[in-house]
């Protein structure tokens, strides 16, 4: 059984049909690559499976069980976490307070035992989880700086290393290549794959072709609301209809 | 942020102060000293529900509702005093975990005017409705606590020093409850919603849940406030409740600074403590007050408590254009460091 199946999910705005009849399936330890020309519905159907936008038609099942519409906070609970683009995250916090704000869902207590410390173990817990998270990710020397402080490539990082503190199962990754140089594509790059092998099923949603290529196995390609084509990254780079839809039709 | 060695002598050195205060006082000013500590506890109360990022203008209506609810149980139902004040607390947590639904559909300036049309549809109530509420001449004759020691005898709590201790109790209190909430792990979750909401629902956050929680606790203390003070004075109505109240409080708060717990104390304290002592000048104190307003926007963008970090750094940066190299001071401002520690 797939981990995630999107099924002919169809997401309207008002006029303009975003998501038109898209399907396609993710297996559990996969780095998917969700790709396409600006304007495809990358970004609107990563946000569906997310839980930011409810589908107009169609299902999303999660390890056999509808998500579709399901609210962001409540996916998390389920192991489906998001990053964001651009640098979103918690600016005037540290960059260890940032990763355990992301250990909510370990750590969350009730105002009477917060007050009275009763959530003692919780805290431990979540700390001792935060470097844990900080050491993966190569931020453990960084944990005291505030997140706005942090080079371009150690925020992503840190983005990655926020999620992973909430233990996601499915990790949604939106543009983590934009705007880097080389060097830190590789060292992204590297860590995905990290990531991966530590047990996390990926999808990610690039424009940067040359880290898609070299990240995923397989590749869904969306164009106009709809699937183009799928296949390994050789296929897809040979498919005629995606050629012609990147670099229009001659 | 981690106490200071000398946090806990120069606590130790307030709490002094605070005990030993109202005996040098005379009797108006003790009376200003209750209110302000009524004050304080509405300010910090306001704060908590600030740490969401969320500016609410319903605050001081319930301050009223716990007020108008405490008092209503002790003249019409009969409750003790000592009852009748956290059950007016619990009136205004209550009337704010109702007011959740509708409002944290809302956020930013849409909240802001939703919180505002709620308190003024509360206030109006008042004043609609003669039974129970009084009308506009409100509720009188509150009675004040009693409590009888033994080997002491009762304690006149209708007068102002009896009452002062009681207020400073209780509003310690309360203080400490909303520092430690702040400084625990709901209080990083409320600021994490603060900064980056969408962030912290996509691990996990239930935003709304924790909007509302903020609101009920900061809620459940401005009624505790509200209750404190309709004992002392023996009245509510409903223009003690109003906007201008309400602006004051924001005033307060704003002037304080938000950063810190603190802030908002700093901001009621100075800004009341001066508006007392132009007293003699009564013309004139909008005036003054208004102007040191003005400068408090343009100076201090932080508040007060940001002025000692302000000093330090116009002070470190006339050292060192005087010694080192130009535009060495200005790097980095004095605070920075001392702004966030953990």
């Amino acid at each position: 059984m797939a981990l995630l199946e999107v099924r002919n999910v169809t997401k309207q705005f008002g006029g303009l049909l975003a998501l038109n009849e898209v399907s396609f399936a993710v297996e559990a330890g996969e780095i998917r690559g969700l790709i396409g020309p600006n304007g495809a519905g990358k970004s609107t159907m990563f946000k569906t499976i997310a839980g930011f936008y409810t589908p107009t038609r169609g299902d999303i099942l999660y390890e056999g069980a509808s998500i579709a519409g399901s609210k962001a906070y409540a996916n998390a609970a389920r192991g489906v976490v998001r990053t964001f683009q651009e640098t979103t995250l918690f600016q005037e916090m540290s960059v260890f307070e940032n990763v355990l704000v992301g250990c909510h869902l370990r750590a969350r207590s009730g105002v009477f035992s917060a007050l009275l410390g009763l959530d003692r173990d919780k805290r431990l817990e979540a700390e001792s989880r935060t470097e844990e998270v900080l050491e993966f990710m190569g931020l453990g020397a960084r944990r005291q700086q505030l997140a706005k402080e942090l080079p371009l490539g150690s925020q992503r990082a840190l983005a990655i290393a926020v999620a992973l503190a909430a233990t996601p199962k499915l990790l949604l990754m939106d543009e983590p290549f934009a705007g880097m140089n080389p060097e830190e594509t590789q060292h992204m790059m590297e860590l995905t794959r990290k990531v991966r092998s530590s047990g996390v099923t990926i999808i990610l949603v690039e424009h940067d072709m040359r880290a898609v290529m070299g990240l995923c196995e397989y590749i869904t390609v969306l164009n106009f609301g709809s699937v183009l084509a799928q296949g390994t990254p050789a296929e897809v780079r040979n498919n005629d209809r995606v050629i012609e839809a990147y670099l229009g039709g001659a | 942020m981690k106490p200071s060695k000398l946090a806990l002598p120069a606590l130790f050195a307030l709490a002094v102060f605070m005990v030993a205060l109202p005996f040098g006082l005379k009797l108006h000013q003790q009376d200003f000293m209750i209110s302000l500590l009524v004050w304080i506890l509405v300010v910090s109360s306001y704060r908590l529900m600030a740490l969401t990022g969320e500016y609410s203008l319903v605050h001081v209506v319930l301050m009223g509702a716990g007020a108008y609810g405490s008092a209503l149980l002790a003249k019409l139902a009969g409750f003790s005093v000592w009852l009748a004040m956290p059950c007016g607390a619990l009136v205004a947590a209550g009337l704010a975990a109702a007011l959740s639904f509708p409002l944290f559909r809302m956020s930013g300036f849409y909240f802001l005017i939703g919180s505002f049309a709620a308190g003024e549809a509360i206030r109006l109530s008042w004043t609609y409705f003669t039974v129970p509420f009084g009308g506009p001449k409100g509720i009188k004759l509150i009675p004040s606590p009693e409590l009888t020691l033994p080997g002491v005898g009762p304690i006149a709590f209708y007068e102002p020093i009896p009452y002062y201790y009681l207020t400073l109790i209780i509003v310690s209190i309360s203080l400490y409850i909303l520092y430690r909430l702040e400084n625990s792990r709901i209080g990083l979750t409320m600021n994490a919603i603060h900064w980056r909401a969408p962030l912290a629902e996509s691990v996990g956050v239930d935003t709304w849940r924790y909007r509302a929680l903020a609101f009920v606790i900061a809620s459940f203390f401005a009624g505790l406030a509200g209750a404190l003070f309709c004992h002392y004075y023996g009245t509510a109505n409903p223009s003690q409740f109003d906007v201008a109240a309400m602006v004051y409080v924001l005033i307060w708060v704003i002037v304080g600074g938000v950063s810190r717990f603190s802030g908002p104390i700093v901001g009621v304290v100075v800004l009341s403590v001066l508006n007392e002592l132009f007293r003699e000048a009564e013309q004139w104190r909008p005036l003054i007050y208004g102007c040191i307003l003005i400068a408090a926007m343009f100076y201090l963008p932080d508040g007060l408590i940001g002025l000692p970090g302000r000093i330090r750094g116009w002070l470190d940066a006339r050292r060192g254009a005087g010694a080192m190299v130009p535009g060495d001071g200005s790097e980095k401002p004095a605070d920075f460091a001392s702004s966030k520690q953990r």
